[in-house]
């Protein structure tokens, strides 16, 4: 490899420093509280990050908006509900199969993902109002396609001028009877990240739709998957282990999702959360309306899968399940080990910094560890404070007047459905066994002394630590991935995969070894210079001599 | 299974509901146009989520790093104006990454709330946030006006905007290109070299977003027009504009108001396309064109001439930019394939009446829409197929479901890579579109030739 490495031990103060250095002094104090050395002597009490909070204007971020996360990450893997943009046609467009959702139609073949639907407002419709235009839209769209439901999306210009796309949405409900509209405010300007775009996302669905369908579902071992969004196939992965444990998935929120799964979303035993950062709330919601406890799981990673499948069997305490889990592991796990063998001459002490989402920085660390690799630095580009902290910070959080205008619903026991599914006495029992409901550490736990976290890094700062740390790996999404291999580091994309997976469960793992694998011996980084600008002196001898 | 099983072969009228846009919206089109300026950074004024989708699908299709930054309205700034977020804007961005020029363009948020950037660009300057020597330039690409291509054409008046004349005519043409590849670009100058012309091209993405990888990143790379060039286009002999949507608005301007005389003309794809645009190019200039131009020209013709038998009736669906479609439609018409059916999203009259006129007394009828989607062409196939589909890689779910060959041509290609690299300009560019296409069609023979008819030599 061509790629010099430091030879001077950098210090983290020193690291923080030098990314400080550039921007205007009032820049320079925001960005210091988002950048943490872990645990560091900085100060006596326990680090504390700034999260969630608005981005400097001018600064090339790599946040995305409230609509992003609204439509294209919570409701976009969802097959059969139908996506209306309301707003000019660019939203809609960016947002149309972009996050490499895959999807299987199922047998009744339902799938409107390939489809972009946009009002596509005009000049004329911003200045006279789109409400027209977006009932007979969806007078159309339901006129051609019936599906089950329709979900109506707000882009910036629509909270401007008032379109009341609720009102517009109850409407429609109404005439159609049998086709379920209900709409998003997810304005972009709302919040200060995708993040707000979740909670708007899921509060609607749970709002709109869970607990539509009170058909009794099939199954001994009944869990929710939320926060899984089958981001090149991770959630087919998933499920084929659930198979194959014979636990039975009531419905993913939202990765290969239908509309009858979320409806059906009650019937579940268990819930179980992986990222939490975009779907914690609901878990909580679900527990308080339905009696369902939850538990954080993490399938990304072949020990942290195994480890959440035991989990999920200890809830249930069912030895035929506790077996089954143990059978499947073994039966999996051989493949995996050996492949982590084989790749792990090549990965073993290699560096990797990671700066995805708002729960992938954190999960992909065990799949990294799992090669030897360590991580150097990471943080999340949309993750409030309970994130990086653990859970037990949230009662600390303040709302601010970005966090104030996103709805949060209060929710009570569902009279009728309201059915907890232990004792208190077995929850307890539980707990003092050492199991953890409710519960997620944060990344500071999980990352080593002196490594840095950082909150909503940009690129000026992702390209500085590329420099100044040589990273074998980078791990970020598709705006960073370029800037990043100019410097000579492969990057992959984490959020929606650039390409390949899945990298979920234990054949994810694989796929995973095998690809940072390919990225980190790769000849083509060696191939930066050209002999005559490695050494460009000029001697008088012929090359065979 | 059909990917798009829900597309019913039976046509309705639609008057609100667009399906599969054939088009998306301005800000993307003049971010990219910023791009080929030397040292510029593209600044998004609205919400941040527009520069992150802008940023994501131009890097996707040119796989190249596509640094932007946006003023990140949040509830406050769109209720209150975004005067303070770009002031603190270019304040941050002249600090942080000391780019030569800023080219801010708007967004539907930030039109709407009614931000007007010379005014901001004043109130910048007066407190000192521009340092010296350095340039803002704006460009309002409201997104419910007009598609990208407008955006990109919006940009691109704003970079001849910045043309100061001295009154003492260069010997320069001006050359707007249009919404075409970096390789496009260097084409052009390729083709203006031979000739013997010295032109100034803008935007120029060539070495921008086609730049090498050495082991450094450049924000700024190399390439790109100068502003110092751009104020000089105000002293040019004349100016050609490739493409009424996306350049002769500029070139229009130049003309009036610094009285360089314009012409308006096709994008140069394929043969009597280039031949008008090199036609045009010596005239302007006052030179002769060398024979190693007609050499090239007649490679592209002996191709034409070998190839003719392959693309004689075939039928062909294409969506895309209404400048592209134009000359690809010439091109294919003059190959005696069947252009049948011509969408885009990009609303103008005129398209229509332009391709309808290419298609003129040619035996087969044209179905042709601006303002158009890719729901109702793929209802069309639906109805009467066709032999090959040409535009962007949306295309791909009509090419499974109806198995139709697909040509990945026009923006964005998120699928398929080099086409930043390889040009489909002039006669060179007329070999590779040529050699693509007949691969296609070939290879499908071959695949569908049943054992009997199945030929080594075709």
């Amino acid at each position: 490899m061509a790629k010099t490495k430091k030879v001077v031990q950098l210090m983290p103060t020193d690291i923080k420093e030098e990314l400080l250095k550039k921007y205007p002094p009032k820049v320079a104090r925001k960005r210091a509280k988002q950048i943490m050395i872990n645990e560091a002597t900085e100060a006596e009490a326990p680090p504390e990050i700034l999260a969630n909070v608005r981005t400097i204007p001018g600064i090339i971020t790599m946040r995305g908006c409230t609509y992003a996360g609204c439509k294209g990450v919570i409701m976009g893997p969802t097959r059969d509900i139908l996506n209306i943009t309301h707003g000019p046609i660019g939203c809609g467009f960016y947002s149309w199969l972009t996050r490499r959702n895959q999807t299987d139609p199922g047998p009744d073949g339902e799938n409107y993902m390939p489809y972009c639907f946009s009002t596509d407002m005009q000049d004329q419709d911003i200045i006279f109002g789109g409400e027209k235009k977006l009932a007979a839209a969806i007078q159309e769209a339901y006129d051609i396609f019936h599906p089950k439901g329709i979900c109506v999306f707000a882009t910036c210009p629509v909270g401007l001028i008032g379109d009341d796309i609720h009102a517009v949405s109850k409407k429609m409900k109404e005439k159609f009877g049998d086709c379920n509209v209900f709409a998003f405010s997810c304005e972009g300007y709302k919040g200060v990240s995708q993040s707000a775009g979740h909670h708007i996302a899921n509060n609607q669905v749970f709002s709109h739709l869970v607990g539509e369908n009170e058909e009794a579902k099939e199954g001994k071992y009944k869990i929710n998957l939320l926060g899984e969004y089958n981001i090149g196939g991770d959630g087919f992965e998933i499920d084929r282990i659930f198979k194959k444990c014979g636990i039975t998935n009531i419905s993913t929120f939202s990765g290969n999702s239908s509309y009858d799964q979320f409806a059906s979303a009650q019937h579940a035993d268990l819930d179980c959360v992986m990222c939490h950062r975009s779907i914690n709330y609901v878990a909580d919601m679900l527990e308080t309306k339905y009696g369902i406890p939850w538990i954080k799981v993490n399938f990304i990673g072949a020990e942290s899968t195994a480890k959440s499948l035991r989990k999920i069997a200890e809830y249930f305490g069912d030895k035929e399940l506790i077996d089954r889990v143990e059978e499947v592991i073994a039966e999996e796990m051989p493949e995996v080990k050996a492949m982590a063998e084989q790749v792990r001459p090549h990965t073993e002490g290699k560096t990797a910094m990671l700066f995805v989402g708002g729960s992938r920085a954190h999960h992909y660390q065990d799949l990294f560890a799992e090669m030897g690799m360590k991580t150097l630095s990471a943080g999340y580009e949309f993750a409030h404070r309970d994130d990086y902290e653990g859970r037990h910070v949230i009662p600390e959080l303040k709302p601010d007047a970005d966090s104030r205008n996103i709805e949060e619903i209060t929710v009570e026991a569902d009279e009728k459905l309201y059915n907890p599914r232990k004792t208190p006495e077995e929850l307890k029992a539980l707990e003092d066994a050492g199991y953890e409901f409710k519960h997620y550490a944060g990344l500071n736990e999980q990352m080593d002394k002196g490594t840095l976290v950082i909150d909503d890094l940009n690129q000026y700062e992702a390209d500085k630590l590329v420099e100044l740390l040589k990273p074998d790996i980078f791990c970020a999404g598709i705006k960073e991935k370029f800037s990043i291999q100019k410097l000579g580091v492969p990057m992959k994309q984490l959020h929606s995969y650039d390409s390949g997976g899945p990298y979920a469960g234990f054949k994810g793992a694989i796929n995973f070894y095998k690809e940072i694998d390919r990225l980190v011996t790769s000849k083509v980084w060696s191939y930066m210079k050209a002999p005559w600008q490695e050494s460009p002196e000029l001697t008088a001898t012929f090359v065979w001599e | 299974m059909a990917l798009l099983k829900h597309t019913p072969v039976e046509i309705k009228e639609r008057k609100a509901l667009t399906i599969n846009p054939a088009k998306t919206c301005q800000p993307i089109g003049a971010m990219y146009a910023a791009l080929g300026i030397h040292g510029c950074l593209p600044h998004s004024h609205g919400s941040q989520g527009c520069c992150a989708y802008h940023r994501s699908t131009l890097t996707r299709h040119y796989k190249e790093p596509i640094s932007a930054a946006t003023s990140s309205f949040t509830e406050g700034a769109s209720v209150f104006g975004g005067h303070a977020n770009l002031v603190q804007a270019i304040d941050n961005i002249f600090t942080v990454y000391d780019p030569e020029v800023i080219a801010v363009h708007t967004t539907c948020l930030s039109e709407t709330i009614g931000d007007d950037l010379k005014q901001i660009f004043d109130k910048a300057t007066k407190s000192g946030k521009v340092p010296e020597g350095k340039t803002c330039l704006g460009a309002a690409t409201p997104s419910y006006v007009g598609s990208h291509v407008t955006g990109f054409s919006n940009m691109v008046k704003s970079m001849a905007q910045l043309a100061e004349p001295s009154g003492h005519k260069s010997h320069k043409v001006n050359v707007i290109p249009g919404w075409v590849e970096p390789a496009d670009m260097a084409e052009i100058k390729r083709i203006a070299e031979m000739v013997g012309v010295d032109i100034t091209l803008f935007p120029d993405t060539d070495g921008v977003l086609n730049a090498p990888l050495t082991g450094e990143y450049k924000m700024f790379p190399d390439g790109g027009v100068t502003v110092a060039q751009l104020k000089k286009t105000g002293d040019a002999i004349g100016t050609l504009a490739l493409g009424e949507w996306c350049s002769a608005d500029a070139a229009r301007w130049l003309d009036a108001k610094c009285k360089v005389p314009c012409t308006v003309l096709d994008m140069p794809f394929g043969l009597a396309a280039t031949d008008r645009f090199i036609d045009v190019l010596r005239t302007v200039a006052g030179v002769s064109v060398p024979e190693s131009v007609a050499f090239e020209r007649g490679q592209l013709v002996d191709m034409i001439s070998d190839m003719h038998q392959y693309f004689y009736g075939k039928r062909v669906a294409i969506w895309g930019d209404p400048d592209q479609l134009i000359s690809m439609c010439e091109f294919l018409v003059s190959l005696d394939m069947q252009p049948v059916y011509v969408v885009t999203g990009t609303p103008g009259k005129k398209f229509e009446a332009r391709i309808k006129e290419i298609c003129a007394d040619k035996p087969f009828e044209v179905k042709v829409k601006a303002k158009g989607d890719m729901f109702l062409m793929h209802q069309w196939i639906k109805n009467e197929p066709v032999d090959l589909l040409i535009g962007n890689t949306y295309g791909k779910y009509i090419a499974r479901d109806e198995d139709i060959p697909l040509l990945r041509w026009g923006f964005p290609i998120l699928d398929r890579q080099g086409h930043q690299y390889f040009p489909t300009v002039g006669y060179k560019g007329g070999l590779r579109l040529l050699e693509k296409i007949l691969t296609l069609l070939l290879d499908r023979k071959d695949r569908d030739d049943p054992e009997t008819t199945f030929e080594l030599v075709l």
